[in-house]
């Protein structure tokens, strides 16, 4: 297998919103596309006739409509032809087709956009489609479910609950251990303070070439490399207590290469945190890197969006001058099927 | 810096009503088996998988590329799924060649499905939107106005439809894995079959389809070493604009026009209505034929329709449209654009088969989607660009 992880041209991120919950939870998905577009671009002193490349990522399963994103793109202001792309995925995988587009050094900036209406509905449900559907689906277990099987098999392997309440703590989920370990379980070993809280939300990224990049952002987050990985699918083909993808995509784009100060993880479900960090240890992460500064993703998780957030945090702690070295990682998929990582670096 | 792609493998599947015999994951199986075996492959050699698929409402499972990583030989790998409306078999290749041209990755499946008998598309297609009477008309009722657009704009005769529906048709059958093989057709059946969306008529239609194409996209190197002979890319290009804006032509979108001139740019093409062997572009409904020959160049305004009338576009003629039959023979609808990239990889290989044309040396692959809204085409060559 051939595979090249390093950006060859030199490619940042330099702008980067998310909506809080409140909202977006107030906002169609026009007017959130609008109100994040414009932030990412205009409020950020990017010109829009500089962006190349347009590329969004959502889904029409949590919208509940086919071709959801054909409407939501009118809030990107398209009113002549552009060159774009969509993916059904999360909006980090948005970003690496931005960051693939951006390798060909023909054009200066991609615009991202993602964004999830989720809080609308039972999301265990919906989730649950994305299951094998002759095999899994019709069973009728739903995405907890899914999660406390893997959580079931990580404590049959050596984990225990009390890793699973500091996650939760972590998260801002919990008070305490001792408050995360009295709640009554859910989908046993699952307590609430295991699952995300799900939310609507959005979030919009620009990444830029070179000078340009210099131009717009006084503390580019250079993408040093993104490399994604899929396990295969089948609950029973896999040990579920690991993440050999999280761990390849890890190795591939040289997390263990120099200190890292910051890792944003992006695991839906808290049990699935402790096997994130251990793949991304196991990976060379460093041991002192702080986790989840931003406080994570899960108190407000809106599918779709949580992993472009983890990424664009990375980003931000970057900018603000907090870390010269961040990981970024997004997950996607049943029991943490699908991983993908971002190294972003400072440079002088 | 960019590196040249070619594509070394074509494969797809025997397209049909209802393919009983696959699950999806099966369906996807097939074309992919046929692609690598093509390339002289297996999936050990493989670096990524791109696919695309139209909404999961077709077939009710969510982001289906998670679940068939497990029969693509994917674990371990990148997967990636795209997702633009009809476009996106061409988009998914477009995405899947910048995986090679931009030096990340050296062998890639690049994959589109639709297994249309899960579902009913007519349902998938008439999205009830807020604020919007439901029209539940399907792609048809949604289309149909724009046809009598053209129709009116350019005095085009209503024998033009009937003709491309029935050169489609007989292109077909030169096409062994088409969903519709009619041999008994002629322009009568076509004049007399019923209406349904006011002016398209029932074979003035694209069928429903289960299906799948797939391509191996290699890095000059991979191609190099192989042997074989492939189809090099010259080009690509997409373009997208919004639904609706003020004064948008949605006959002849700007961003169609847009796209083929990004397109001949990037592949160094002056003159697409001779330089271009033959094209295959994405027709759901006849009438599109002559409007997208307008759109990209290959006819001159009004002049679409008389391209078809004069035979130009049947195979034997001065340029063969859909020699495969196109999508009014088969649309598996998130393959279809994938069909028409890969049968333009296969006409500049030599390799189309019984629907070869003569010679072709440059061909184009075209699709559209959404509300003729987002683009993809692309320009293999039978020499390296």
């Amino acid at each position: 297998m051939s595979t090249f992880n390093t950006s060859r041209e030199e490619i940042a991120i330099v702008s980067f919103v998310e909506l809080s919950p409140a909202e977006a939870s107030q906002l169609d998905e026009i007017e959130t596309i609008q109100t994040i577009v414009s932030r990412a671009t205009d409020g950020a002193g990017i010109a829009r006739d500089r962006i190349g490349f347009t590329v969004s990522g959502s889904c029409d399963m949590l919208v509940g409509r086919p071709f959801s994103w054909i409407m939501a793109m009118d809030g990107a202001g398209v009113s002549k032809p552009i060159e774009e792309s969509h993916v059904e995925m999360d909006g980090a995988w948005a970003l690496y087709e931005a960051w693939v587009r951006l390798q060909h050094g023909d054009i200066d900036a991609a615009l991202i956009y993602c964004f999830g209406a989720n809080a609308a509905e039972d999301l265990m449900q919906v989730l649950a489609l994305q299951l094998d559907p002759y095999y899994l689906a019709p069973t009728g277990i739903n995405a907890a479910e899914v999660a406390a099987l893997q959580a079931s098999a990580m404590l049959a392997s050596g984990a225990t609950e009390r890793q699973f309440a500091e996650v939760a703590v972590r998260a801002g989920l919990a008070v305490s251990v001792e408050a995360a370990l009295a709640e009554p379980y859910l989908h046993r070993p699952l307590r609430a303070s295991d699952l995300p809280r799900f939310s609507d939300g959005a979030a919009a990224m620009v990444i830029a070439r070179g000078d340009y990049a210099r131009s717009v952002c006084a503390r580019p987050a250079w993408i040093q490399s993104m490399a994604h990985i899929a396990d295969g699918h089948s609950l029973g083909a896999r040990d579920l207590s690991k993440s050999p993808s999280l761990e390849k995509a890890a190795r591939l784009a040289g997390v263990g290469a120099k200190a890292t100060q910051i890792v944003e993880v992006h695991a839906p479900f808290g049990p699935q945190e402790v096997i994130a960090l251990e793949a991304l240890k196991q990976a060379g992460l460093s041991a002192d890197a702080k986790v989840n500064p931003s406080g994570g993703t899960r108190a407000a998780q809106s599918v779709m969006v949580a992993g472009l957030a983890a990424i664009g945090r990375a980003a931000s702690a970057i900018h603000r001058g907090e870390a010269s070295r961040t990981v970024g990682h997004a997950s996607s998929g049943p029991a943490l099927q699908h991983n993908l990582i971002a190294v972003l670096e400072e440079r002088s | 810096m960019k590196q040249r792609c070619a594509v070394l493998g074509i494969g797809q599947t025997h397209h049909a009503a209802k393919r009983g015999d696959l699950s999806m994951s099966g369906l996807v199986r097939e074309a992919a088996l046929r692609a690598l075996d093509d390339a002289g492959m297996t999936f050990d050699e493989i670096d990524a998988v791109v696919m695309g698929k139209a909404p999961d409402f077709f077939e009710g499972v969510m982001t289906p590329e998670l679940y068939l990583a497990d029969a693509l030989g994917a674990a371990g790998k990148p997967v990636f799924r795209v997702h633009t409306a009809g476009s996106v078999g061409g988009s998914t290749a477009i995405f899947a060649t910048h995986l090679v041209t931009s030096g990340i990755h050296k062998r890639v499946l690049t994959l589109a499905w639709e297994k249309q008998s899960e579902s009913n598309a007519m349902w998938a297609l008439s999205p009830k939107y807020p604020f919007s009477p439901p029209t539940t008309a399907g792609a048809g009722g949604y289309f149909a106005p724009f046809v009598r657009a053209y129709i009116e704009f350019t005095g085009a005769p209503e024998h033009i439809g009937w003709q491309v529906a029935y050169k489609d048709r007989i292109h077909a059958l030169k096409n062994p894995y088409a969903h519709l093989q009619m041999p008994e057709i002629t322009i009568d059946m076509v004049k007399n079959s019923p209406v349904l969306w006011d002016p398209i008529r029932y074979l003035e239609t694209c069928p429903s389809s289960d299906g799948a194409g797939a391509m191996i996209l290699v890095s000059e190197d991979v191609a190099e070493a192989s042997g074989k002979k492939v189809a090099w890319v010259h080009g690509t290009a997409n373009r997208t604009e919004a639904i609706l804006y003020p004064r948008r032509n949605q006959v002849l979108p700007q961003a169609g026009s847009d796209c083929a001139k990004a397109l001949y740019k990037e592949a160094g093409i002056t003159d697409p209505k001779r330089e271009i062997d033959t094209a295959e572009i994405y027709v759901p409904f006849a009438w599109f034929e002559p409007m997208w020959l307008e759109n990209i160049g290959l006819a001159d305004a009004n002049d679409g329709w008389k391209m078809v009338d004069s035979g130009d576009t049947m195979l034997g003629g001065r340029q063969p449209i859909n020699p495969s039959g196109g999508v009014l023979s088969s649309n598996p609808i998130g393959a279809s654009g994938m069909l028409r990239f890969l049968e333009a990889a296969h006409q500049v290989r030599g390799t189309a088969g019984e629907h070869q044309v003569e010679g072709a040396k440059k061909a184009l692959g075209h699709a559209y989607g959404g509300g003729s809204q987002y683009f993809a085409m692309w320009i293999v060559g039978a020499e390296k660009p």
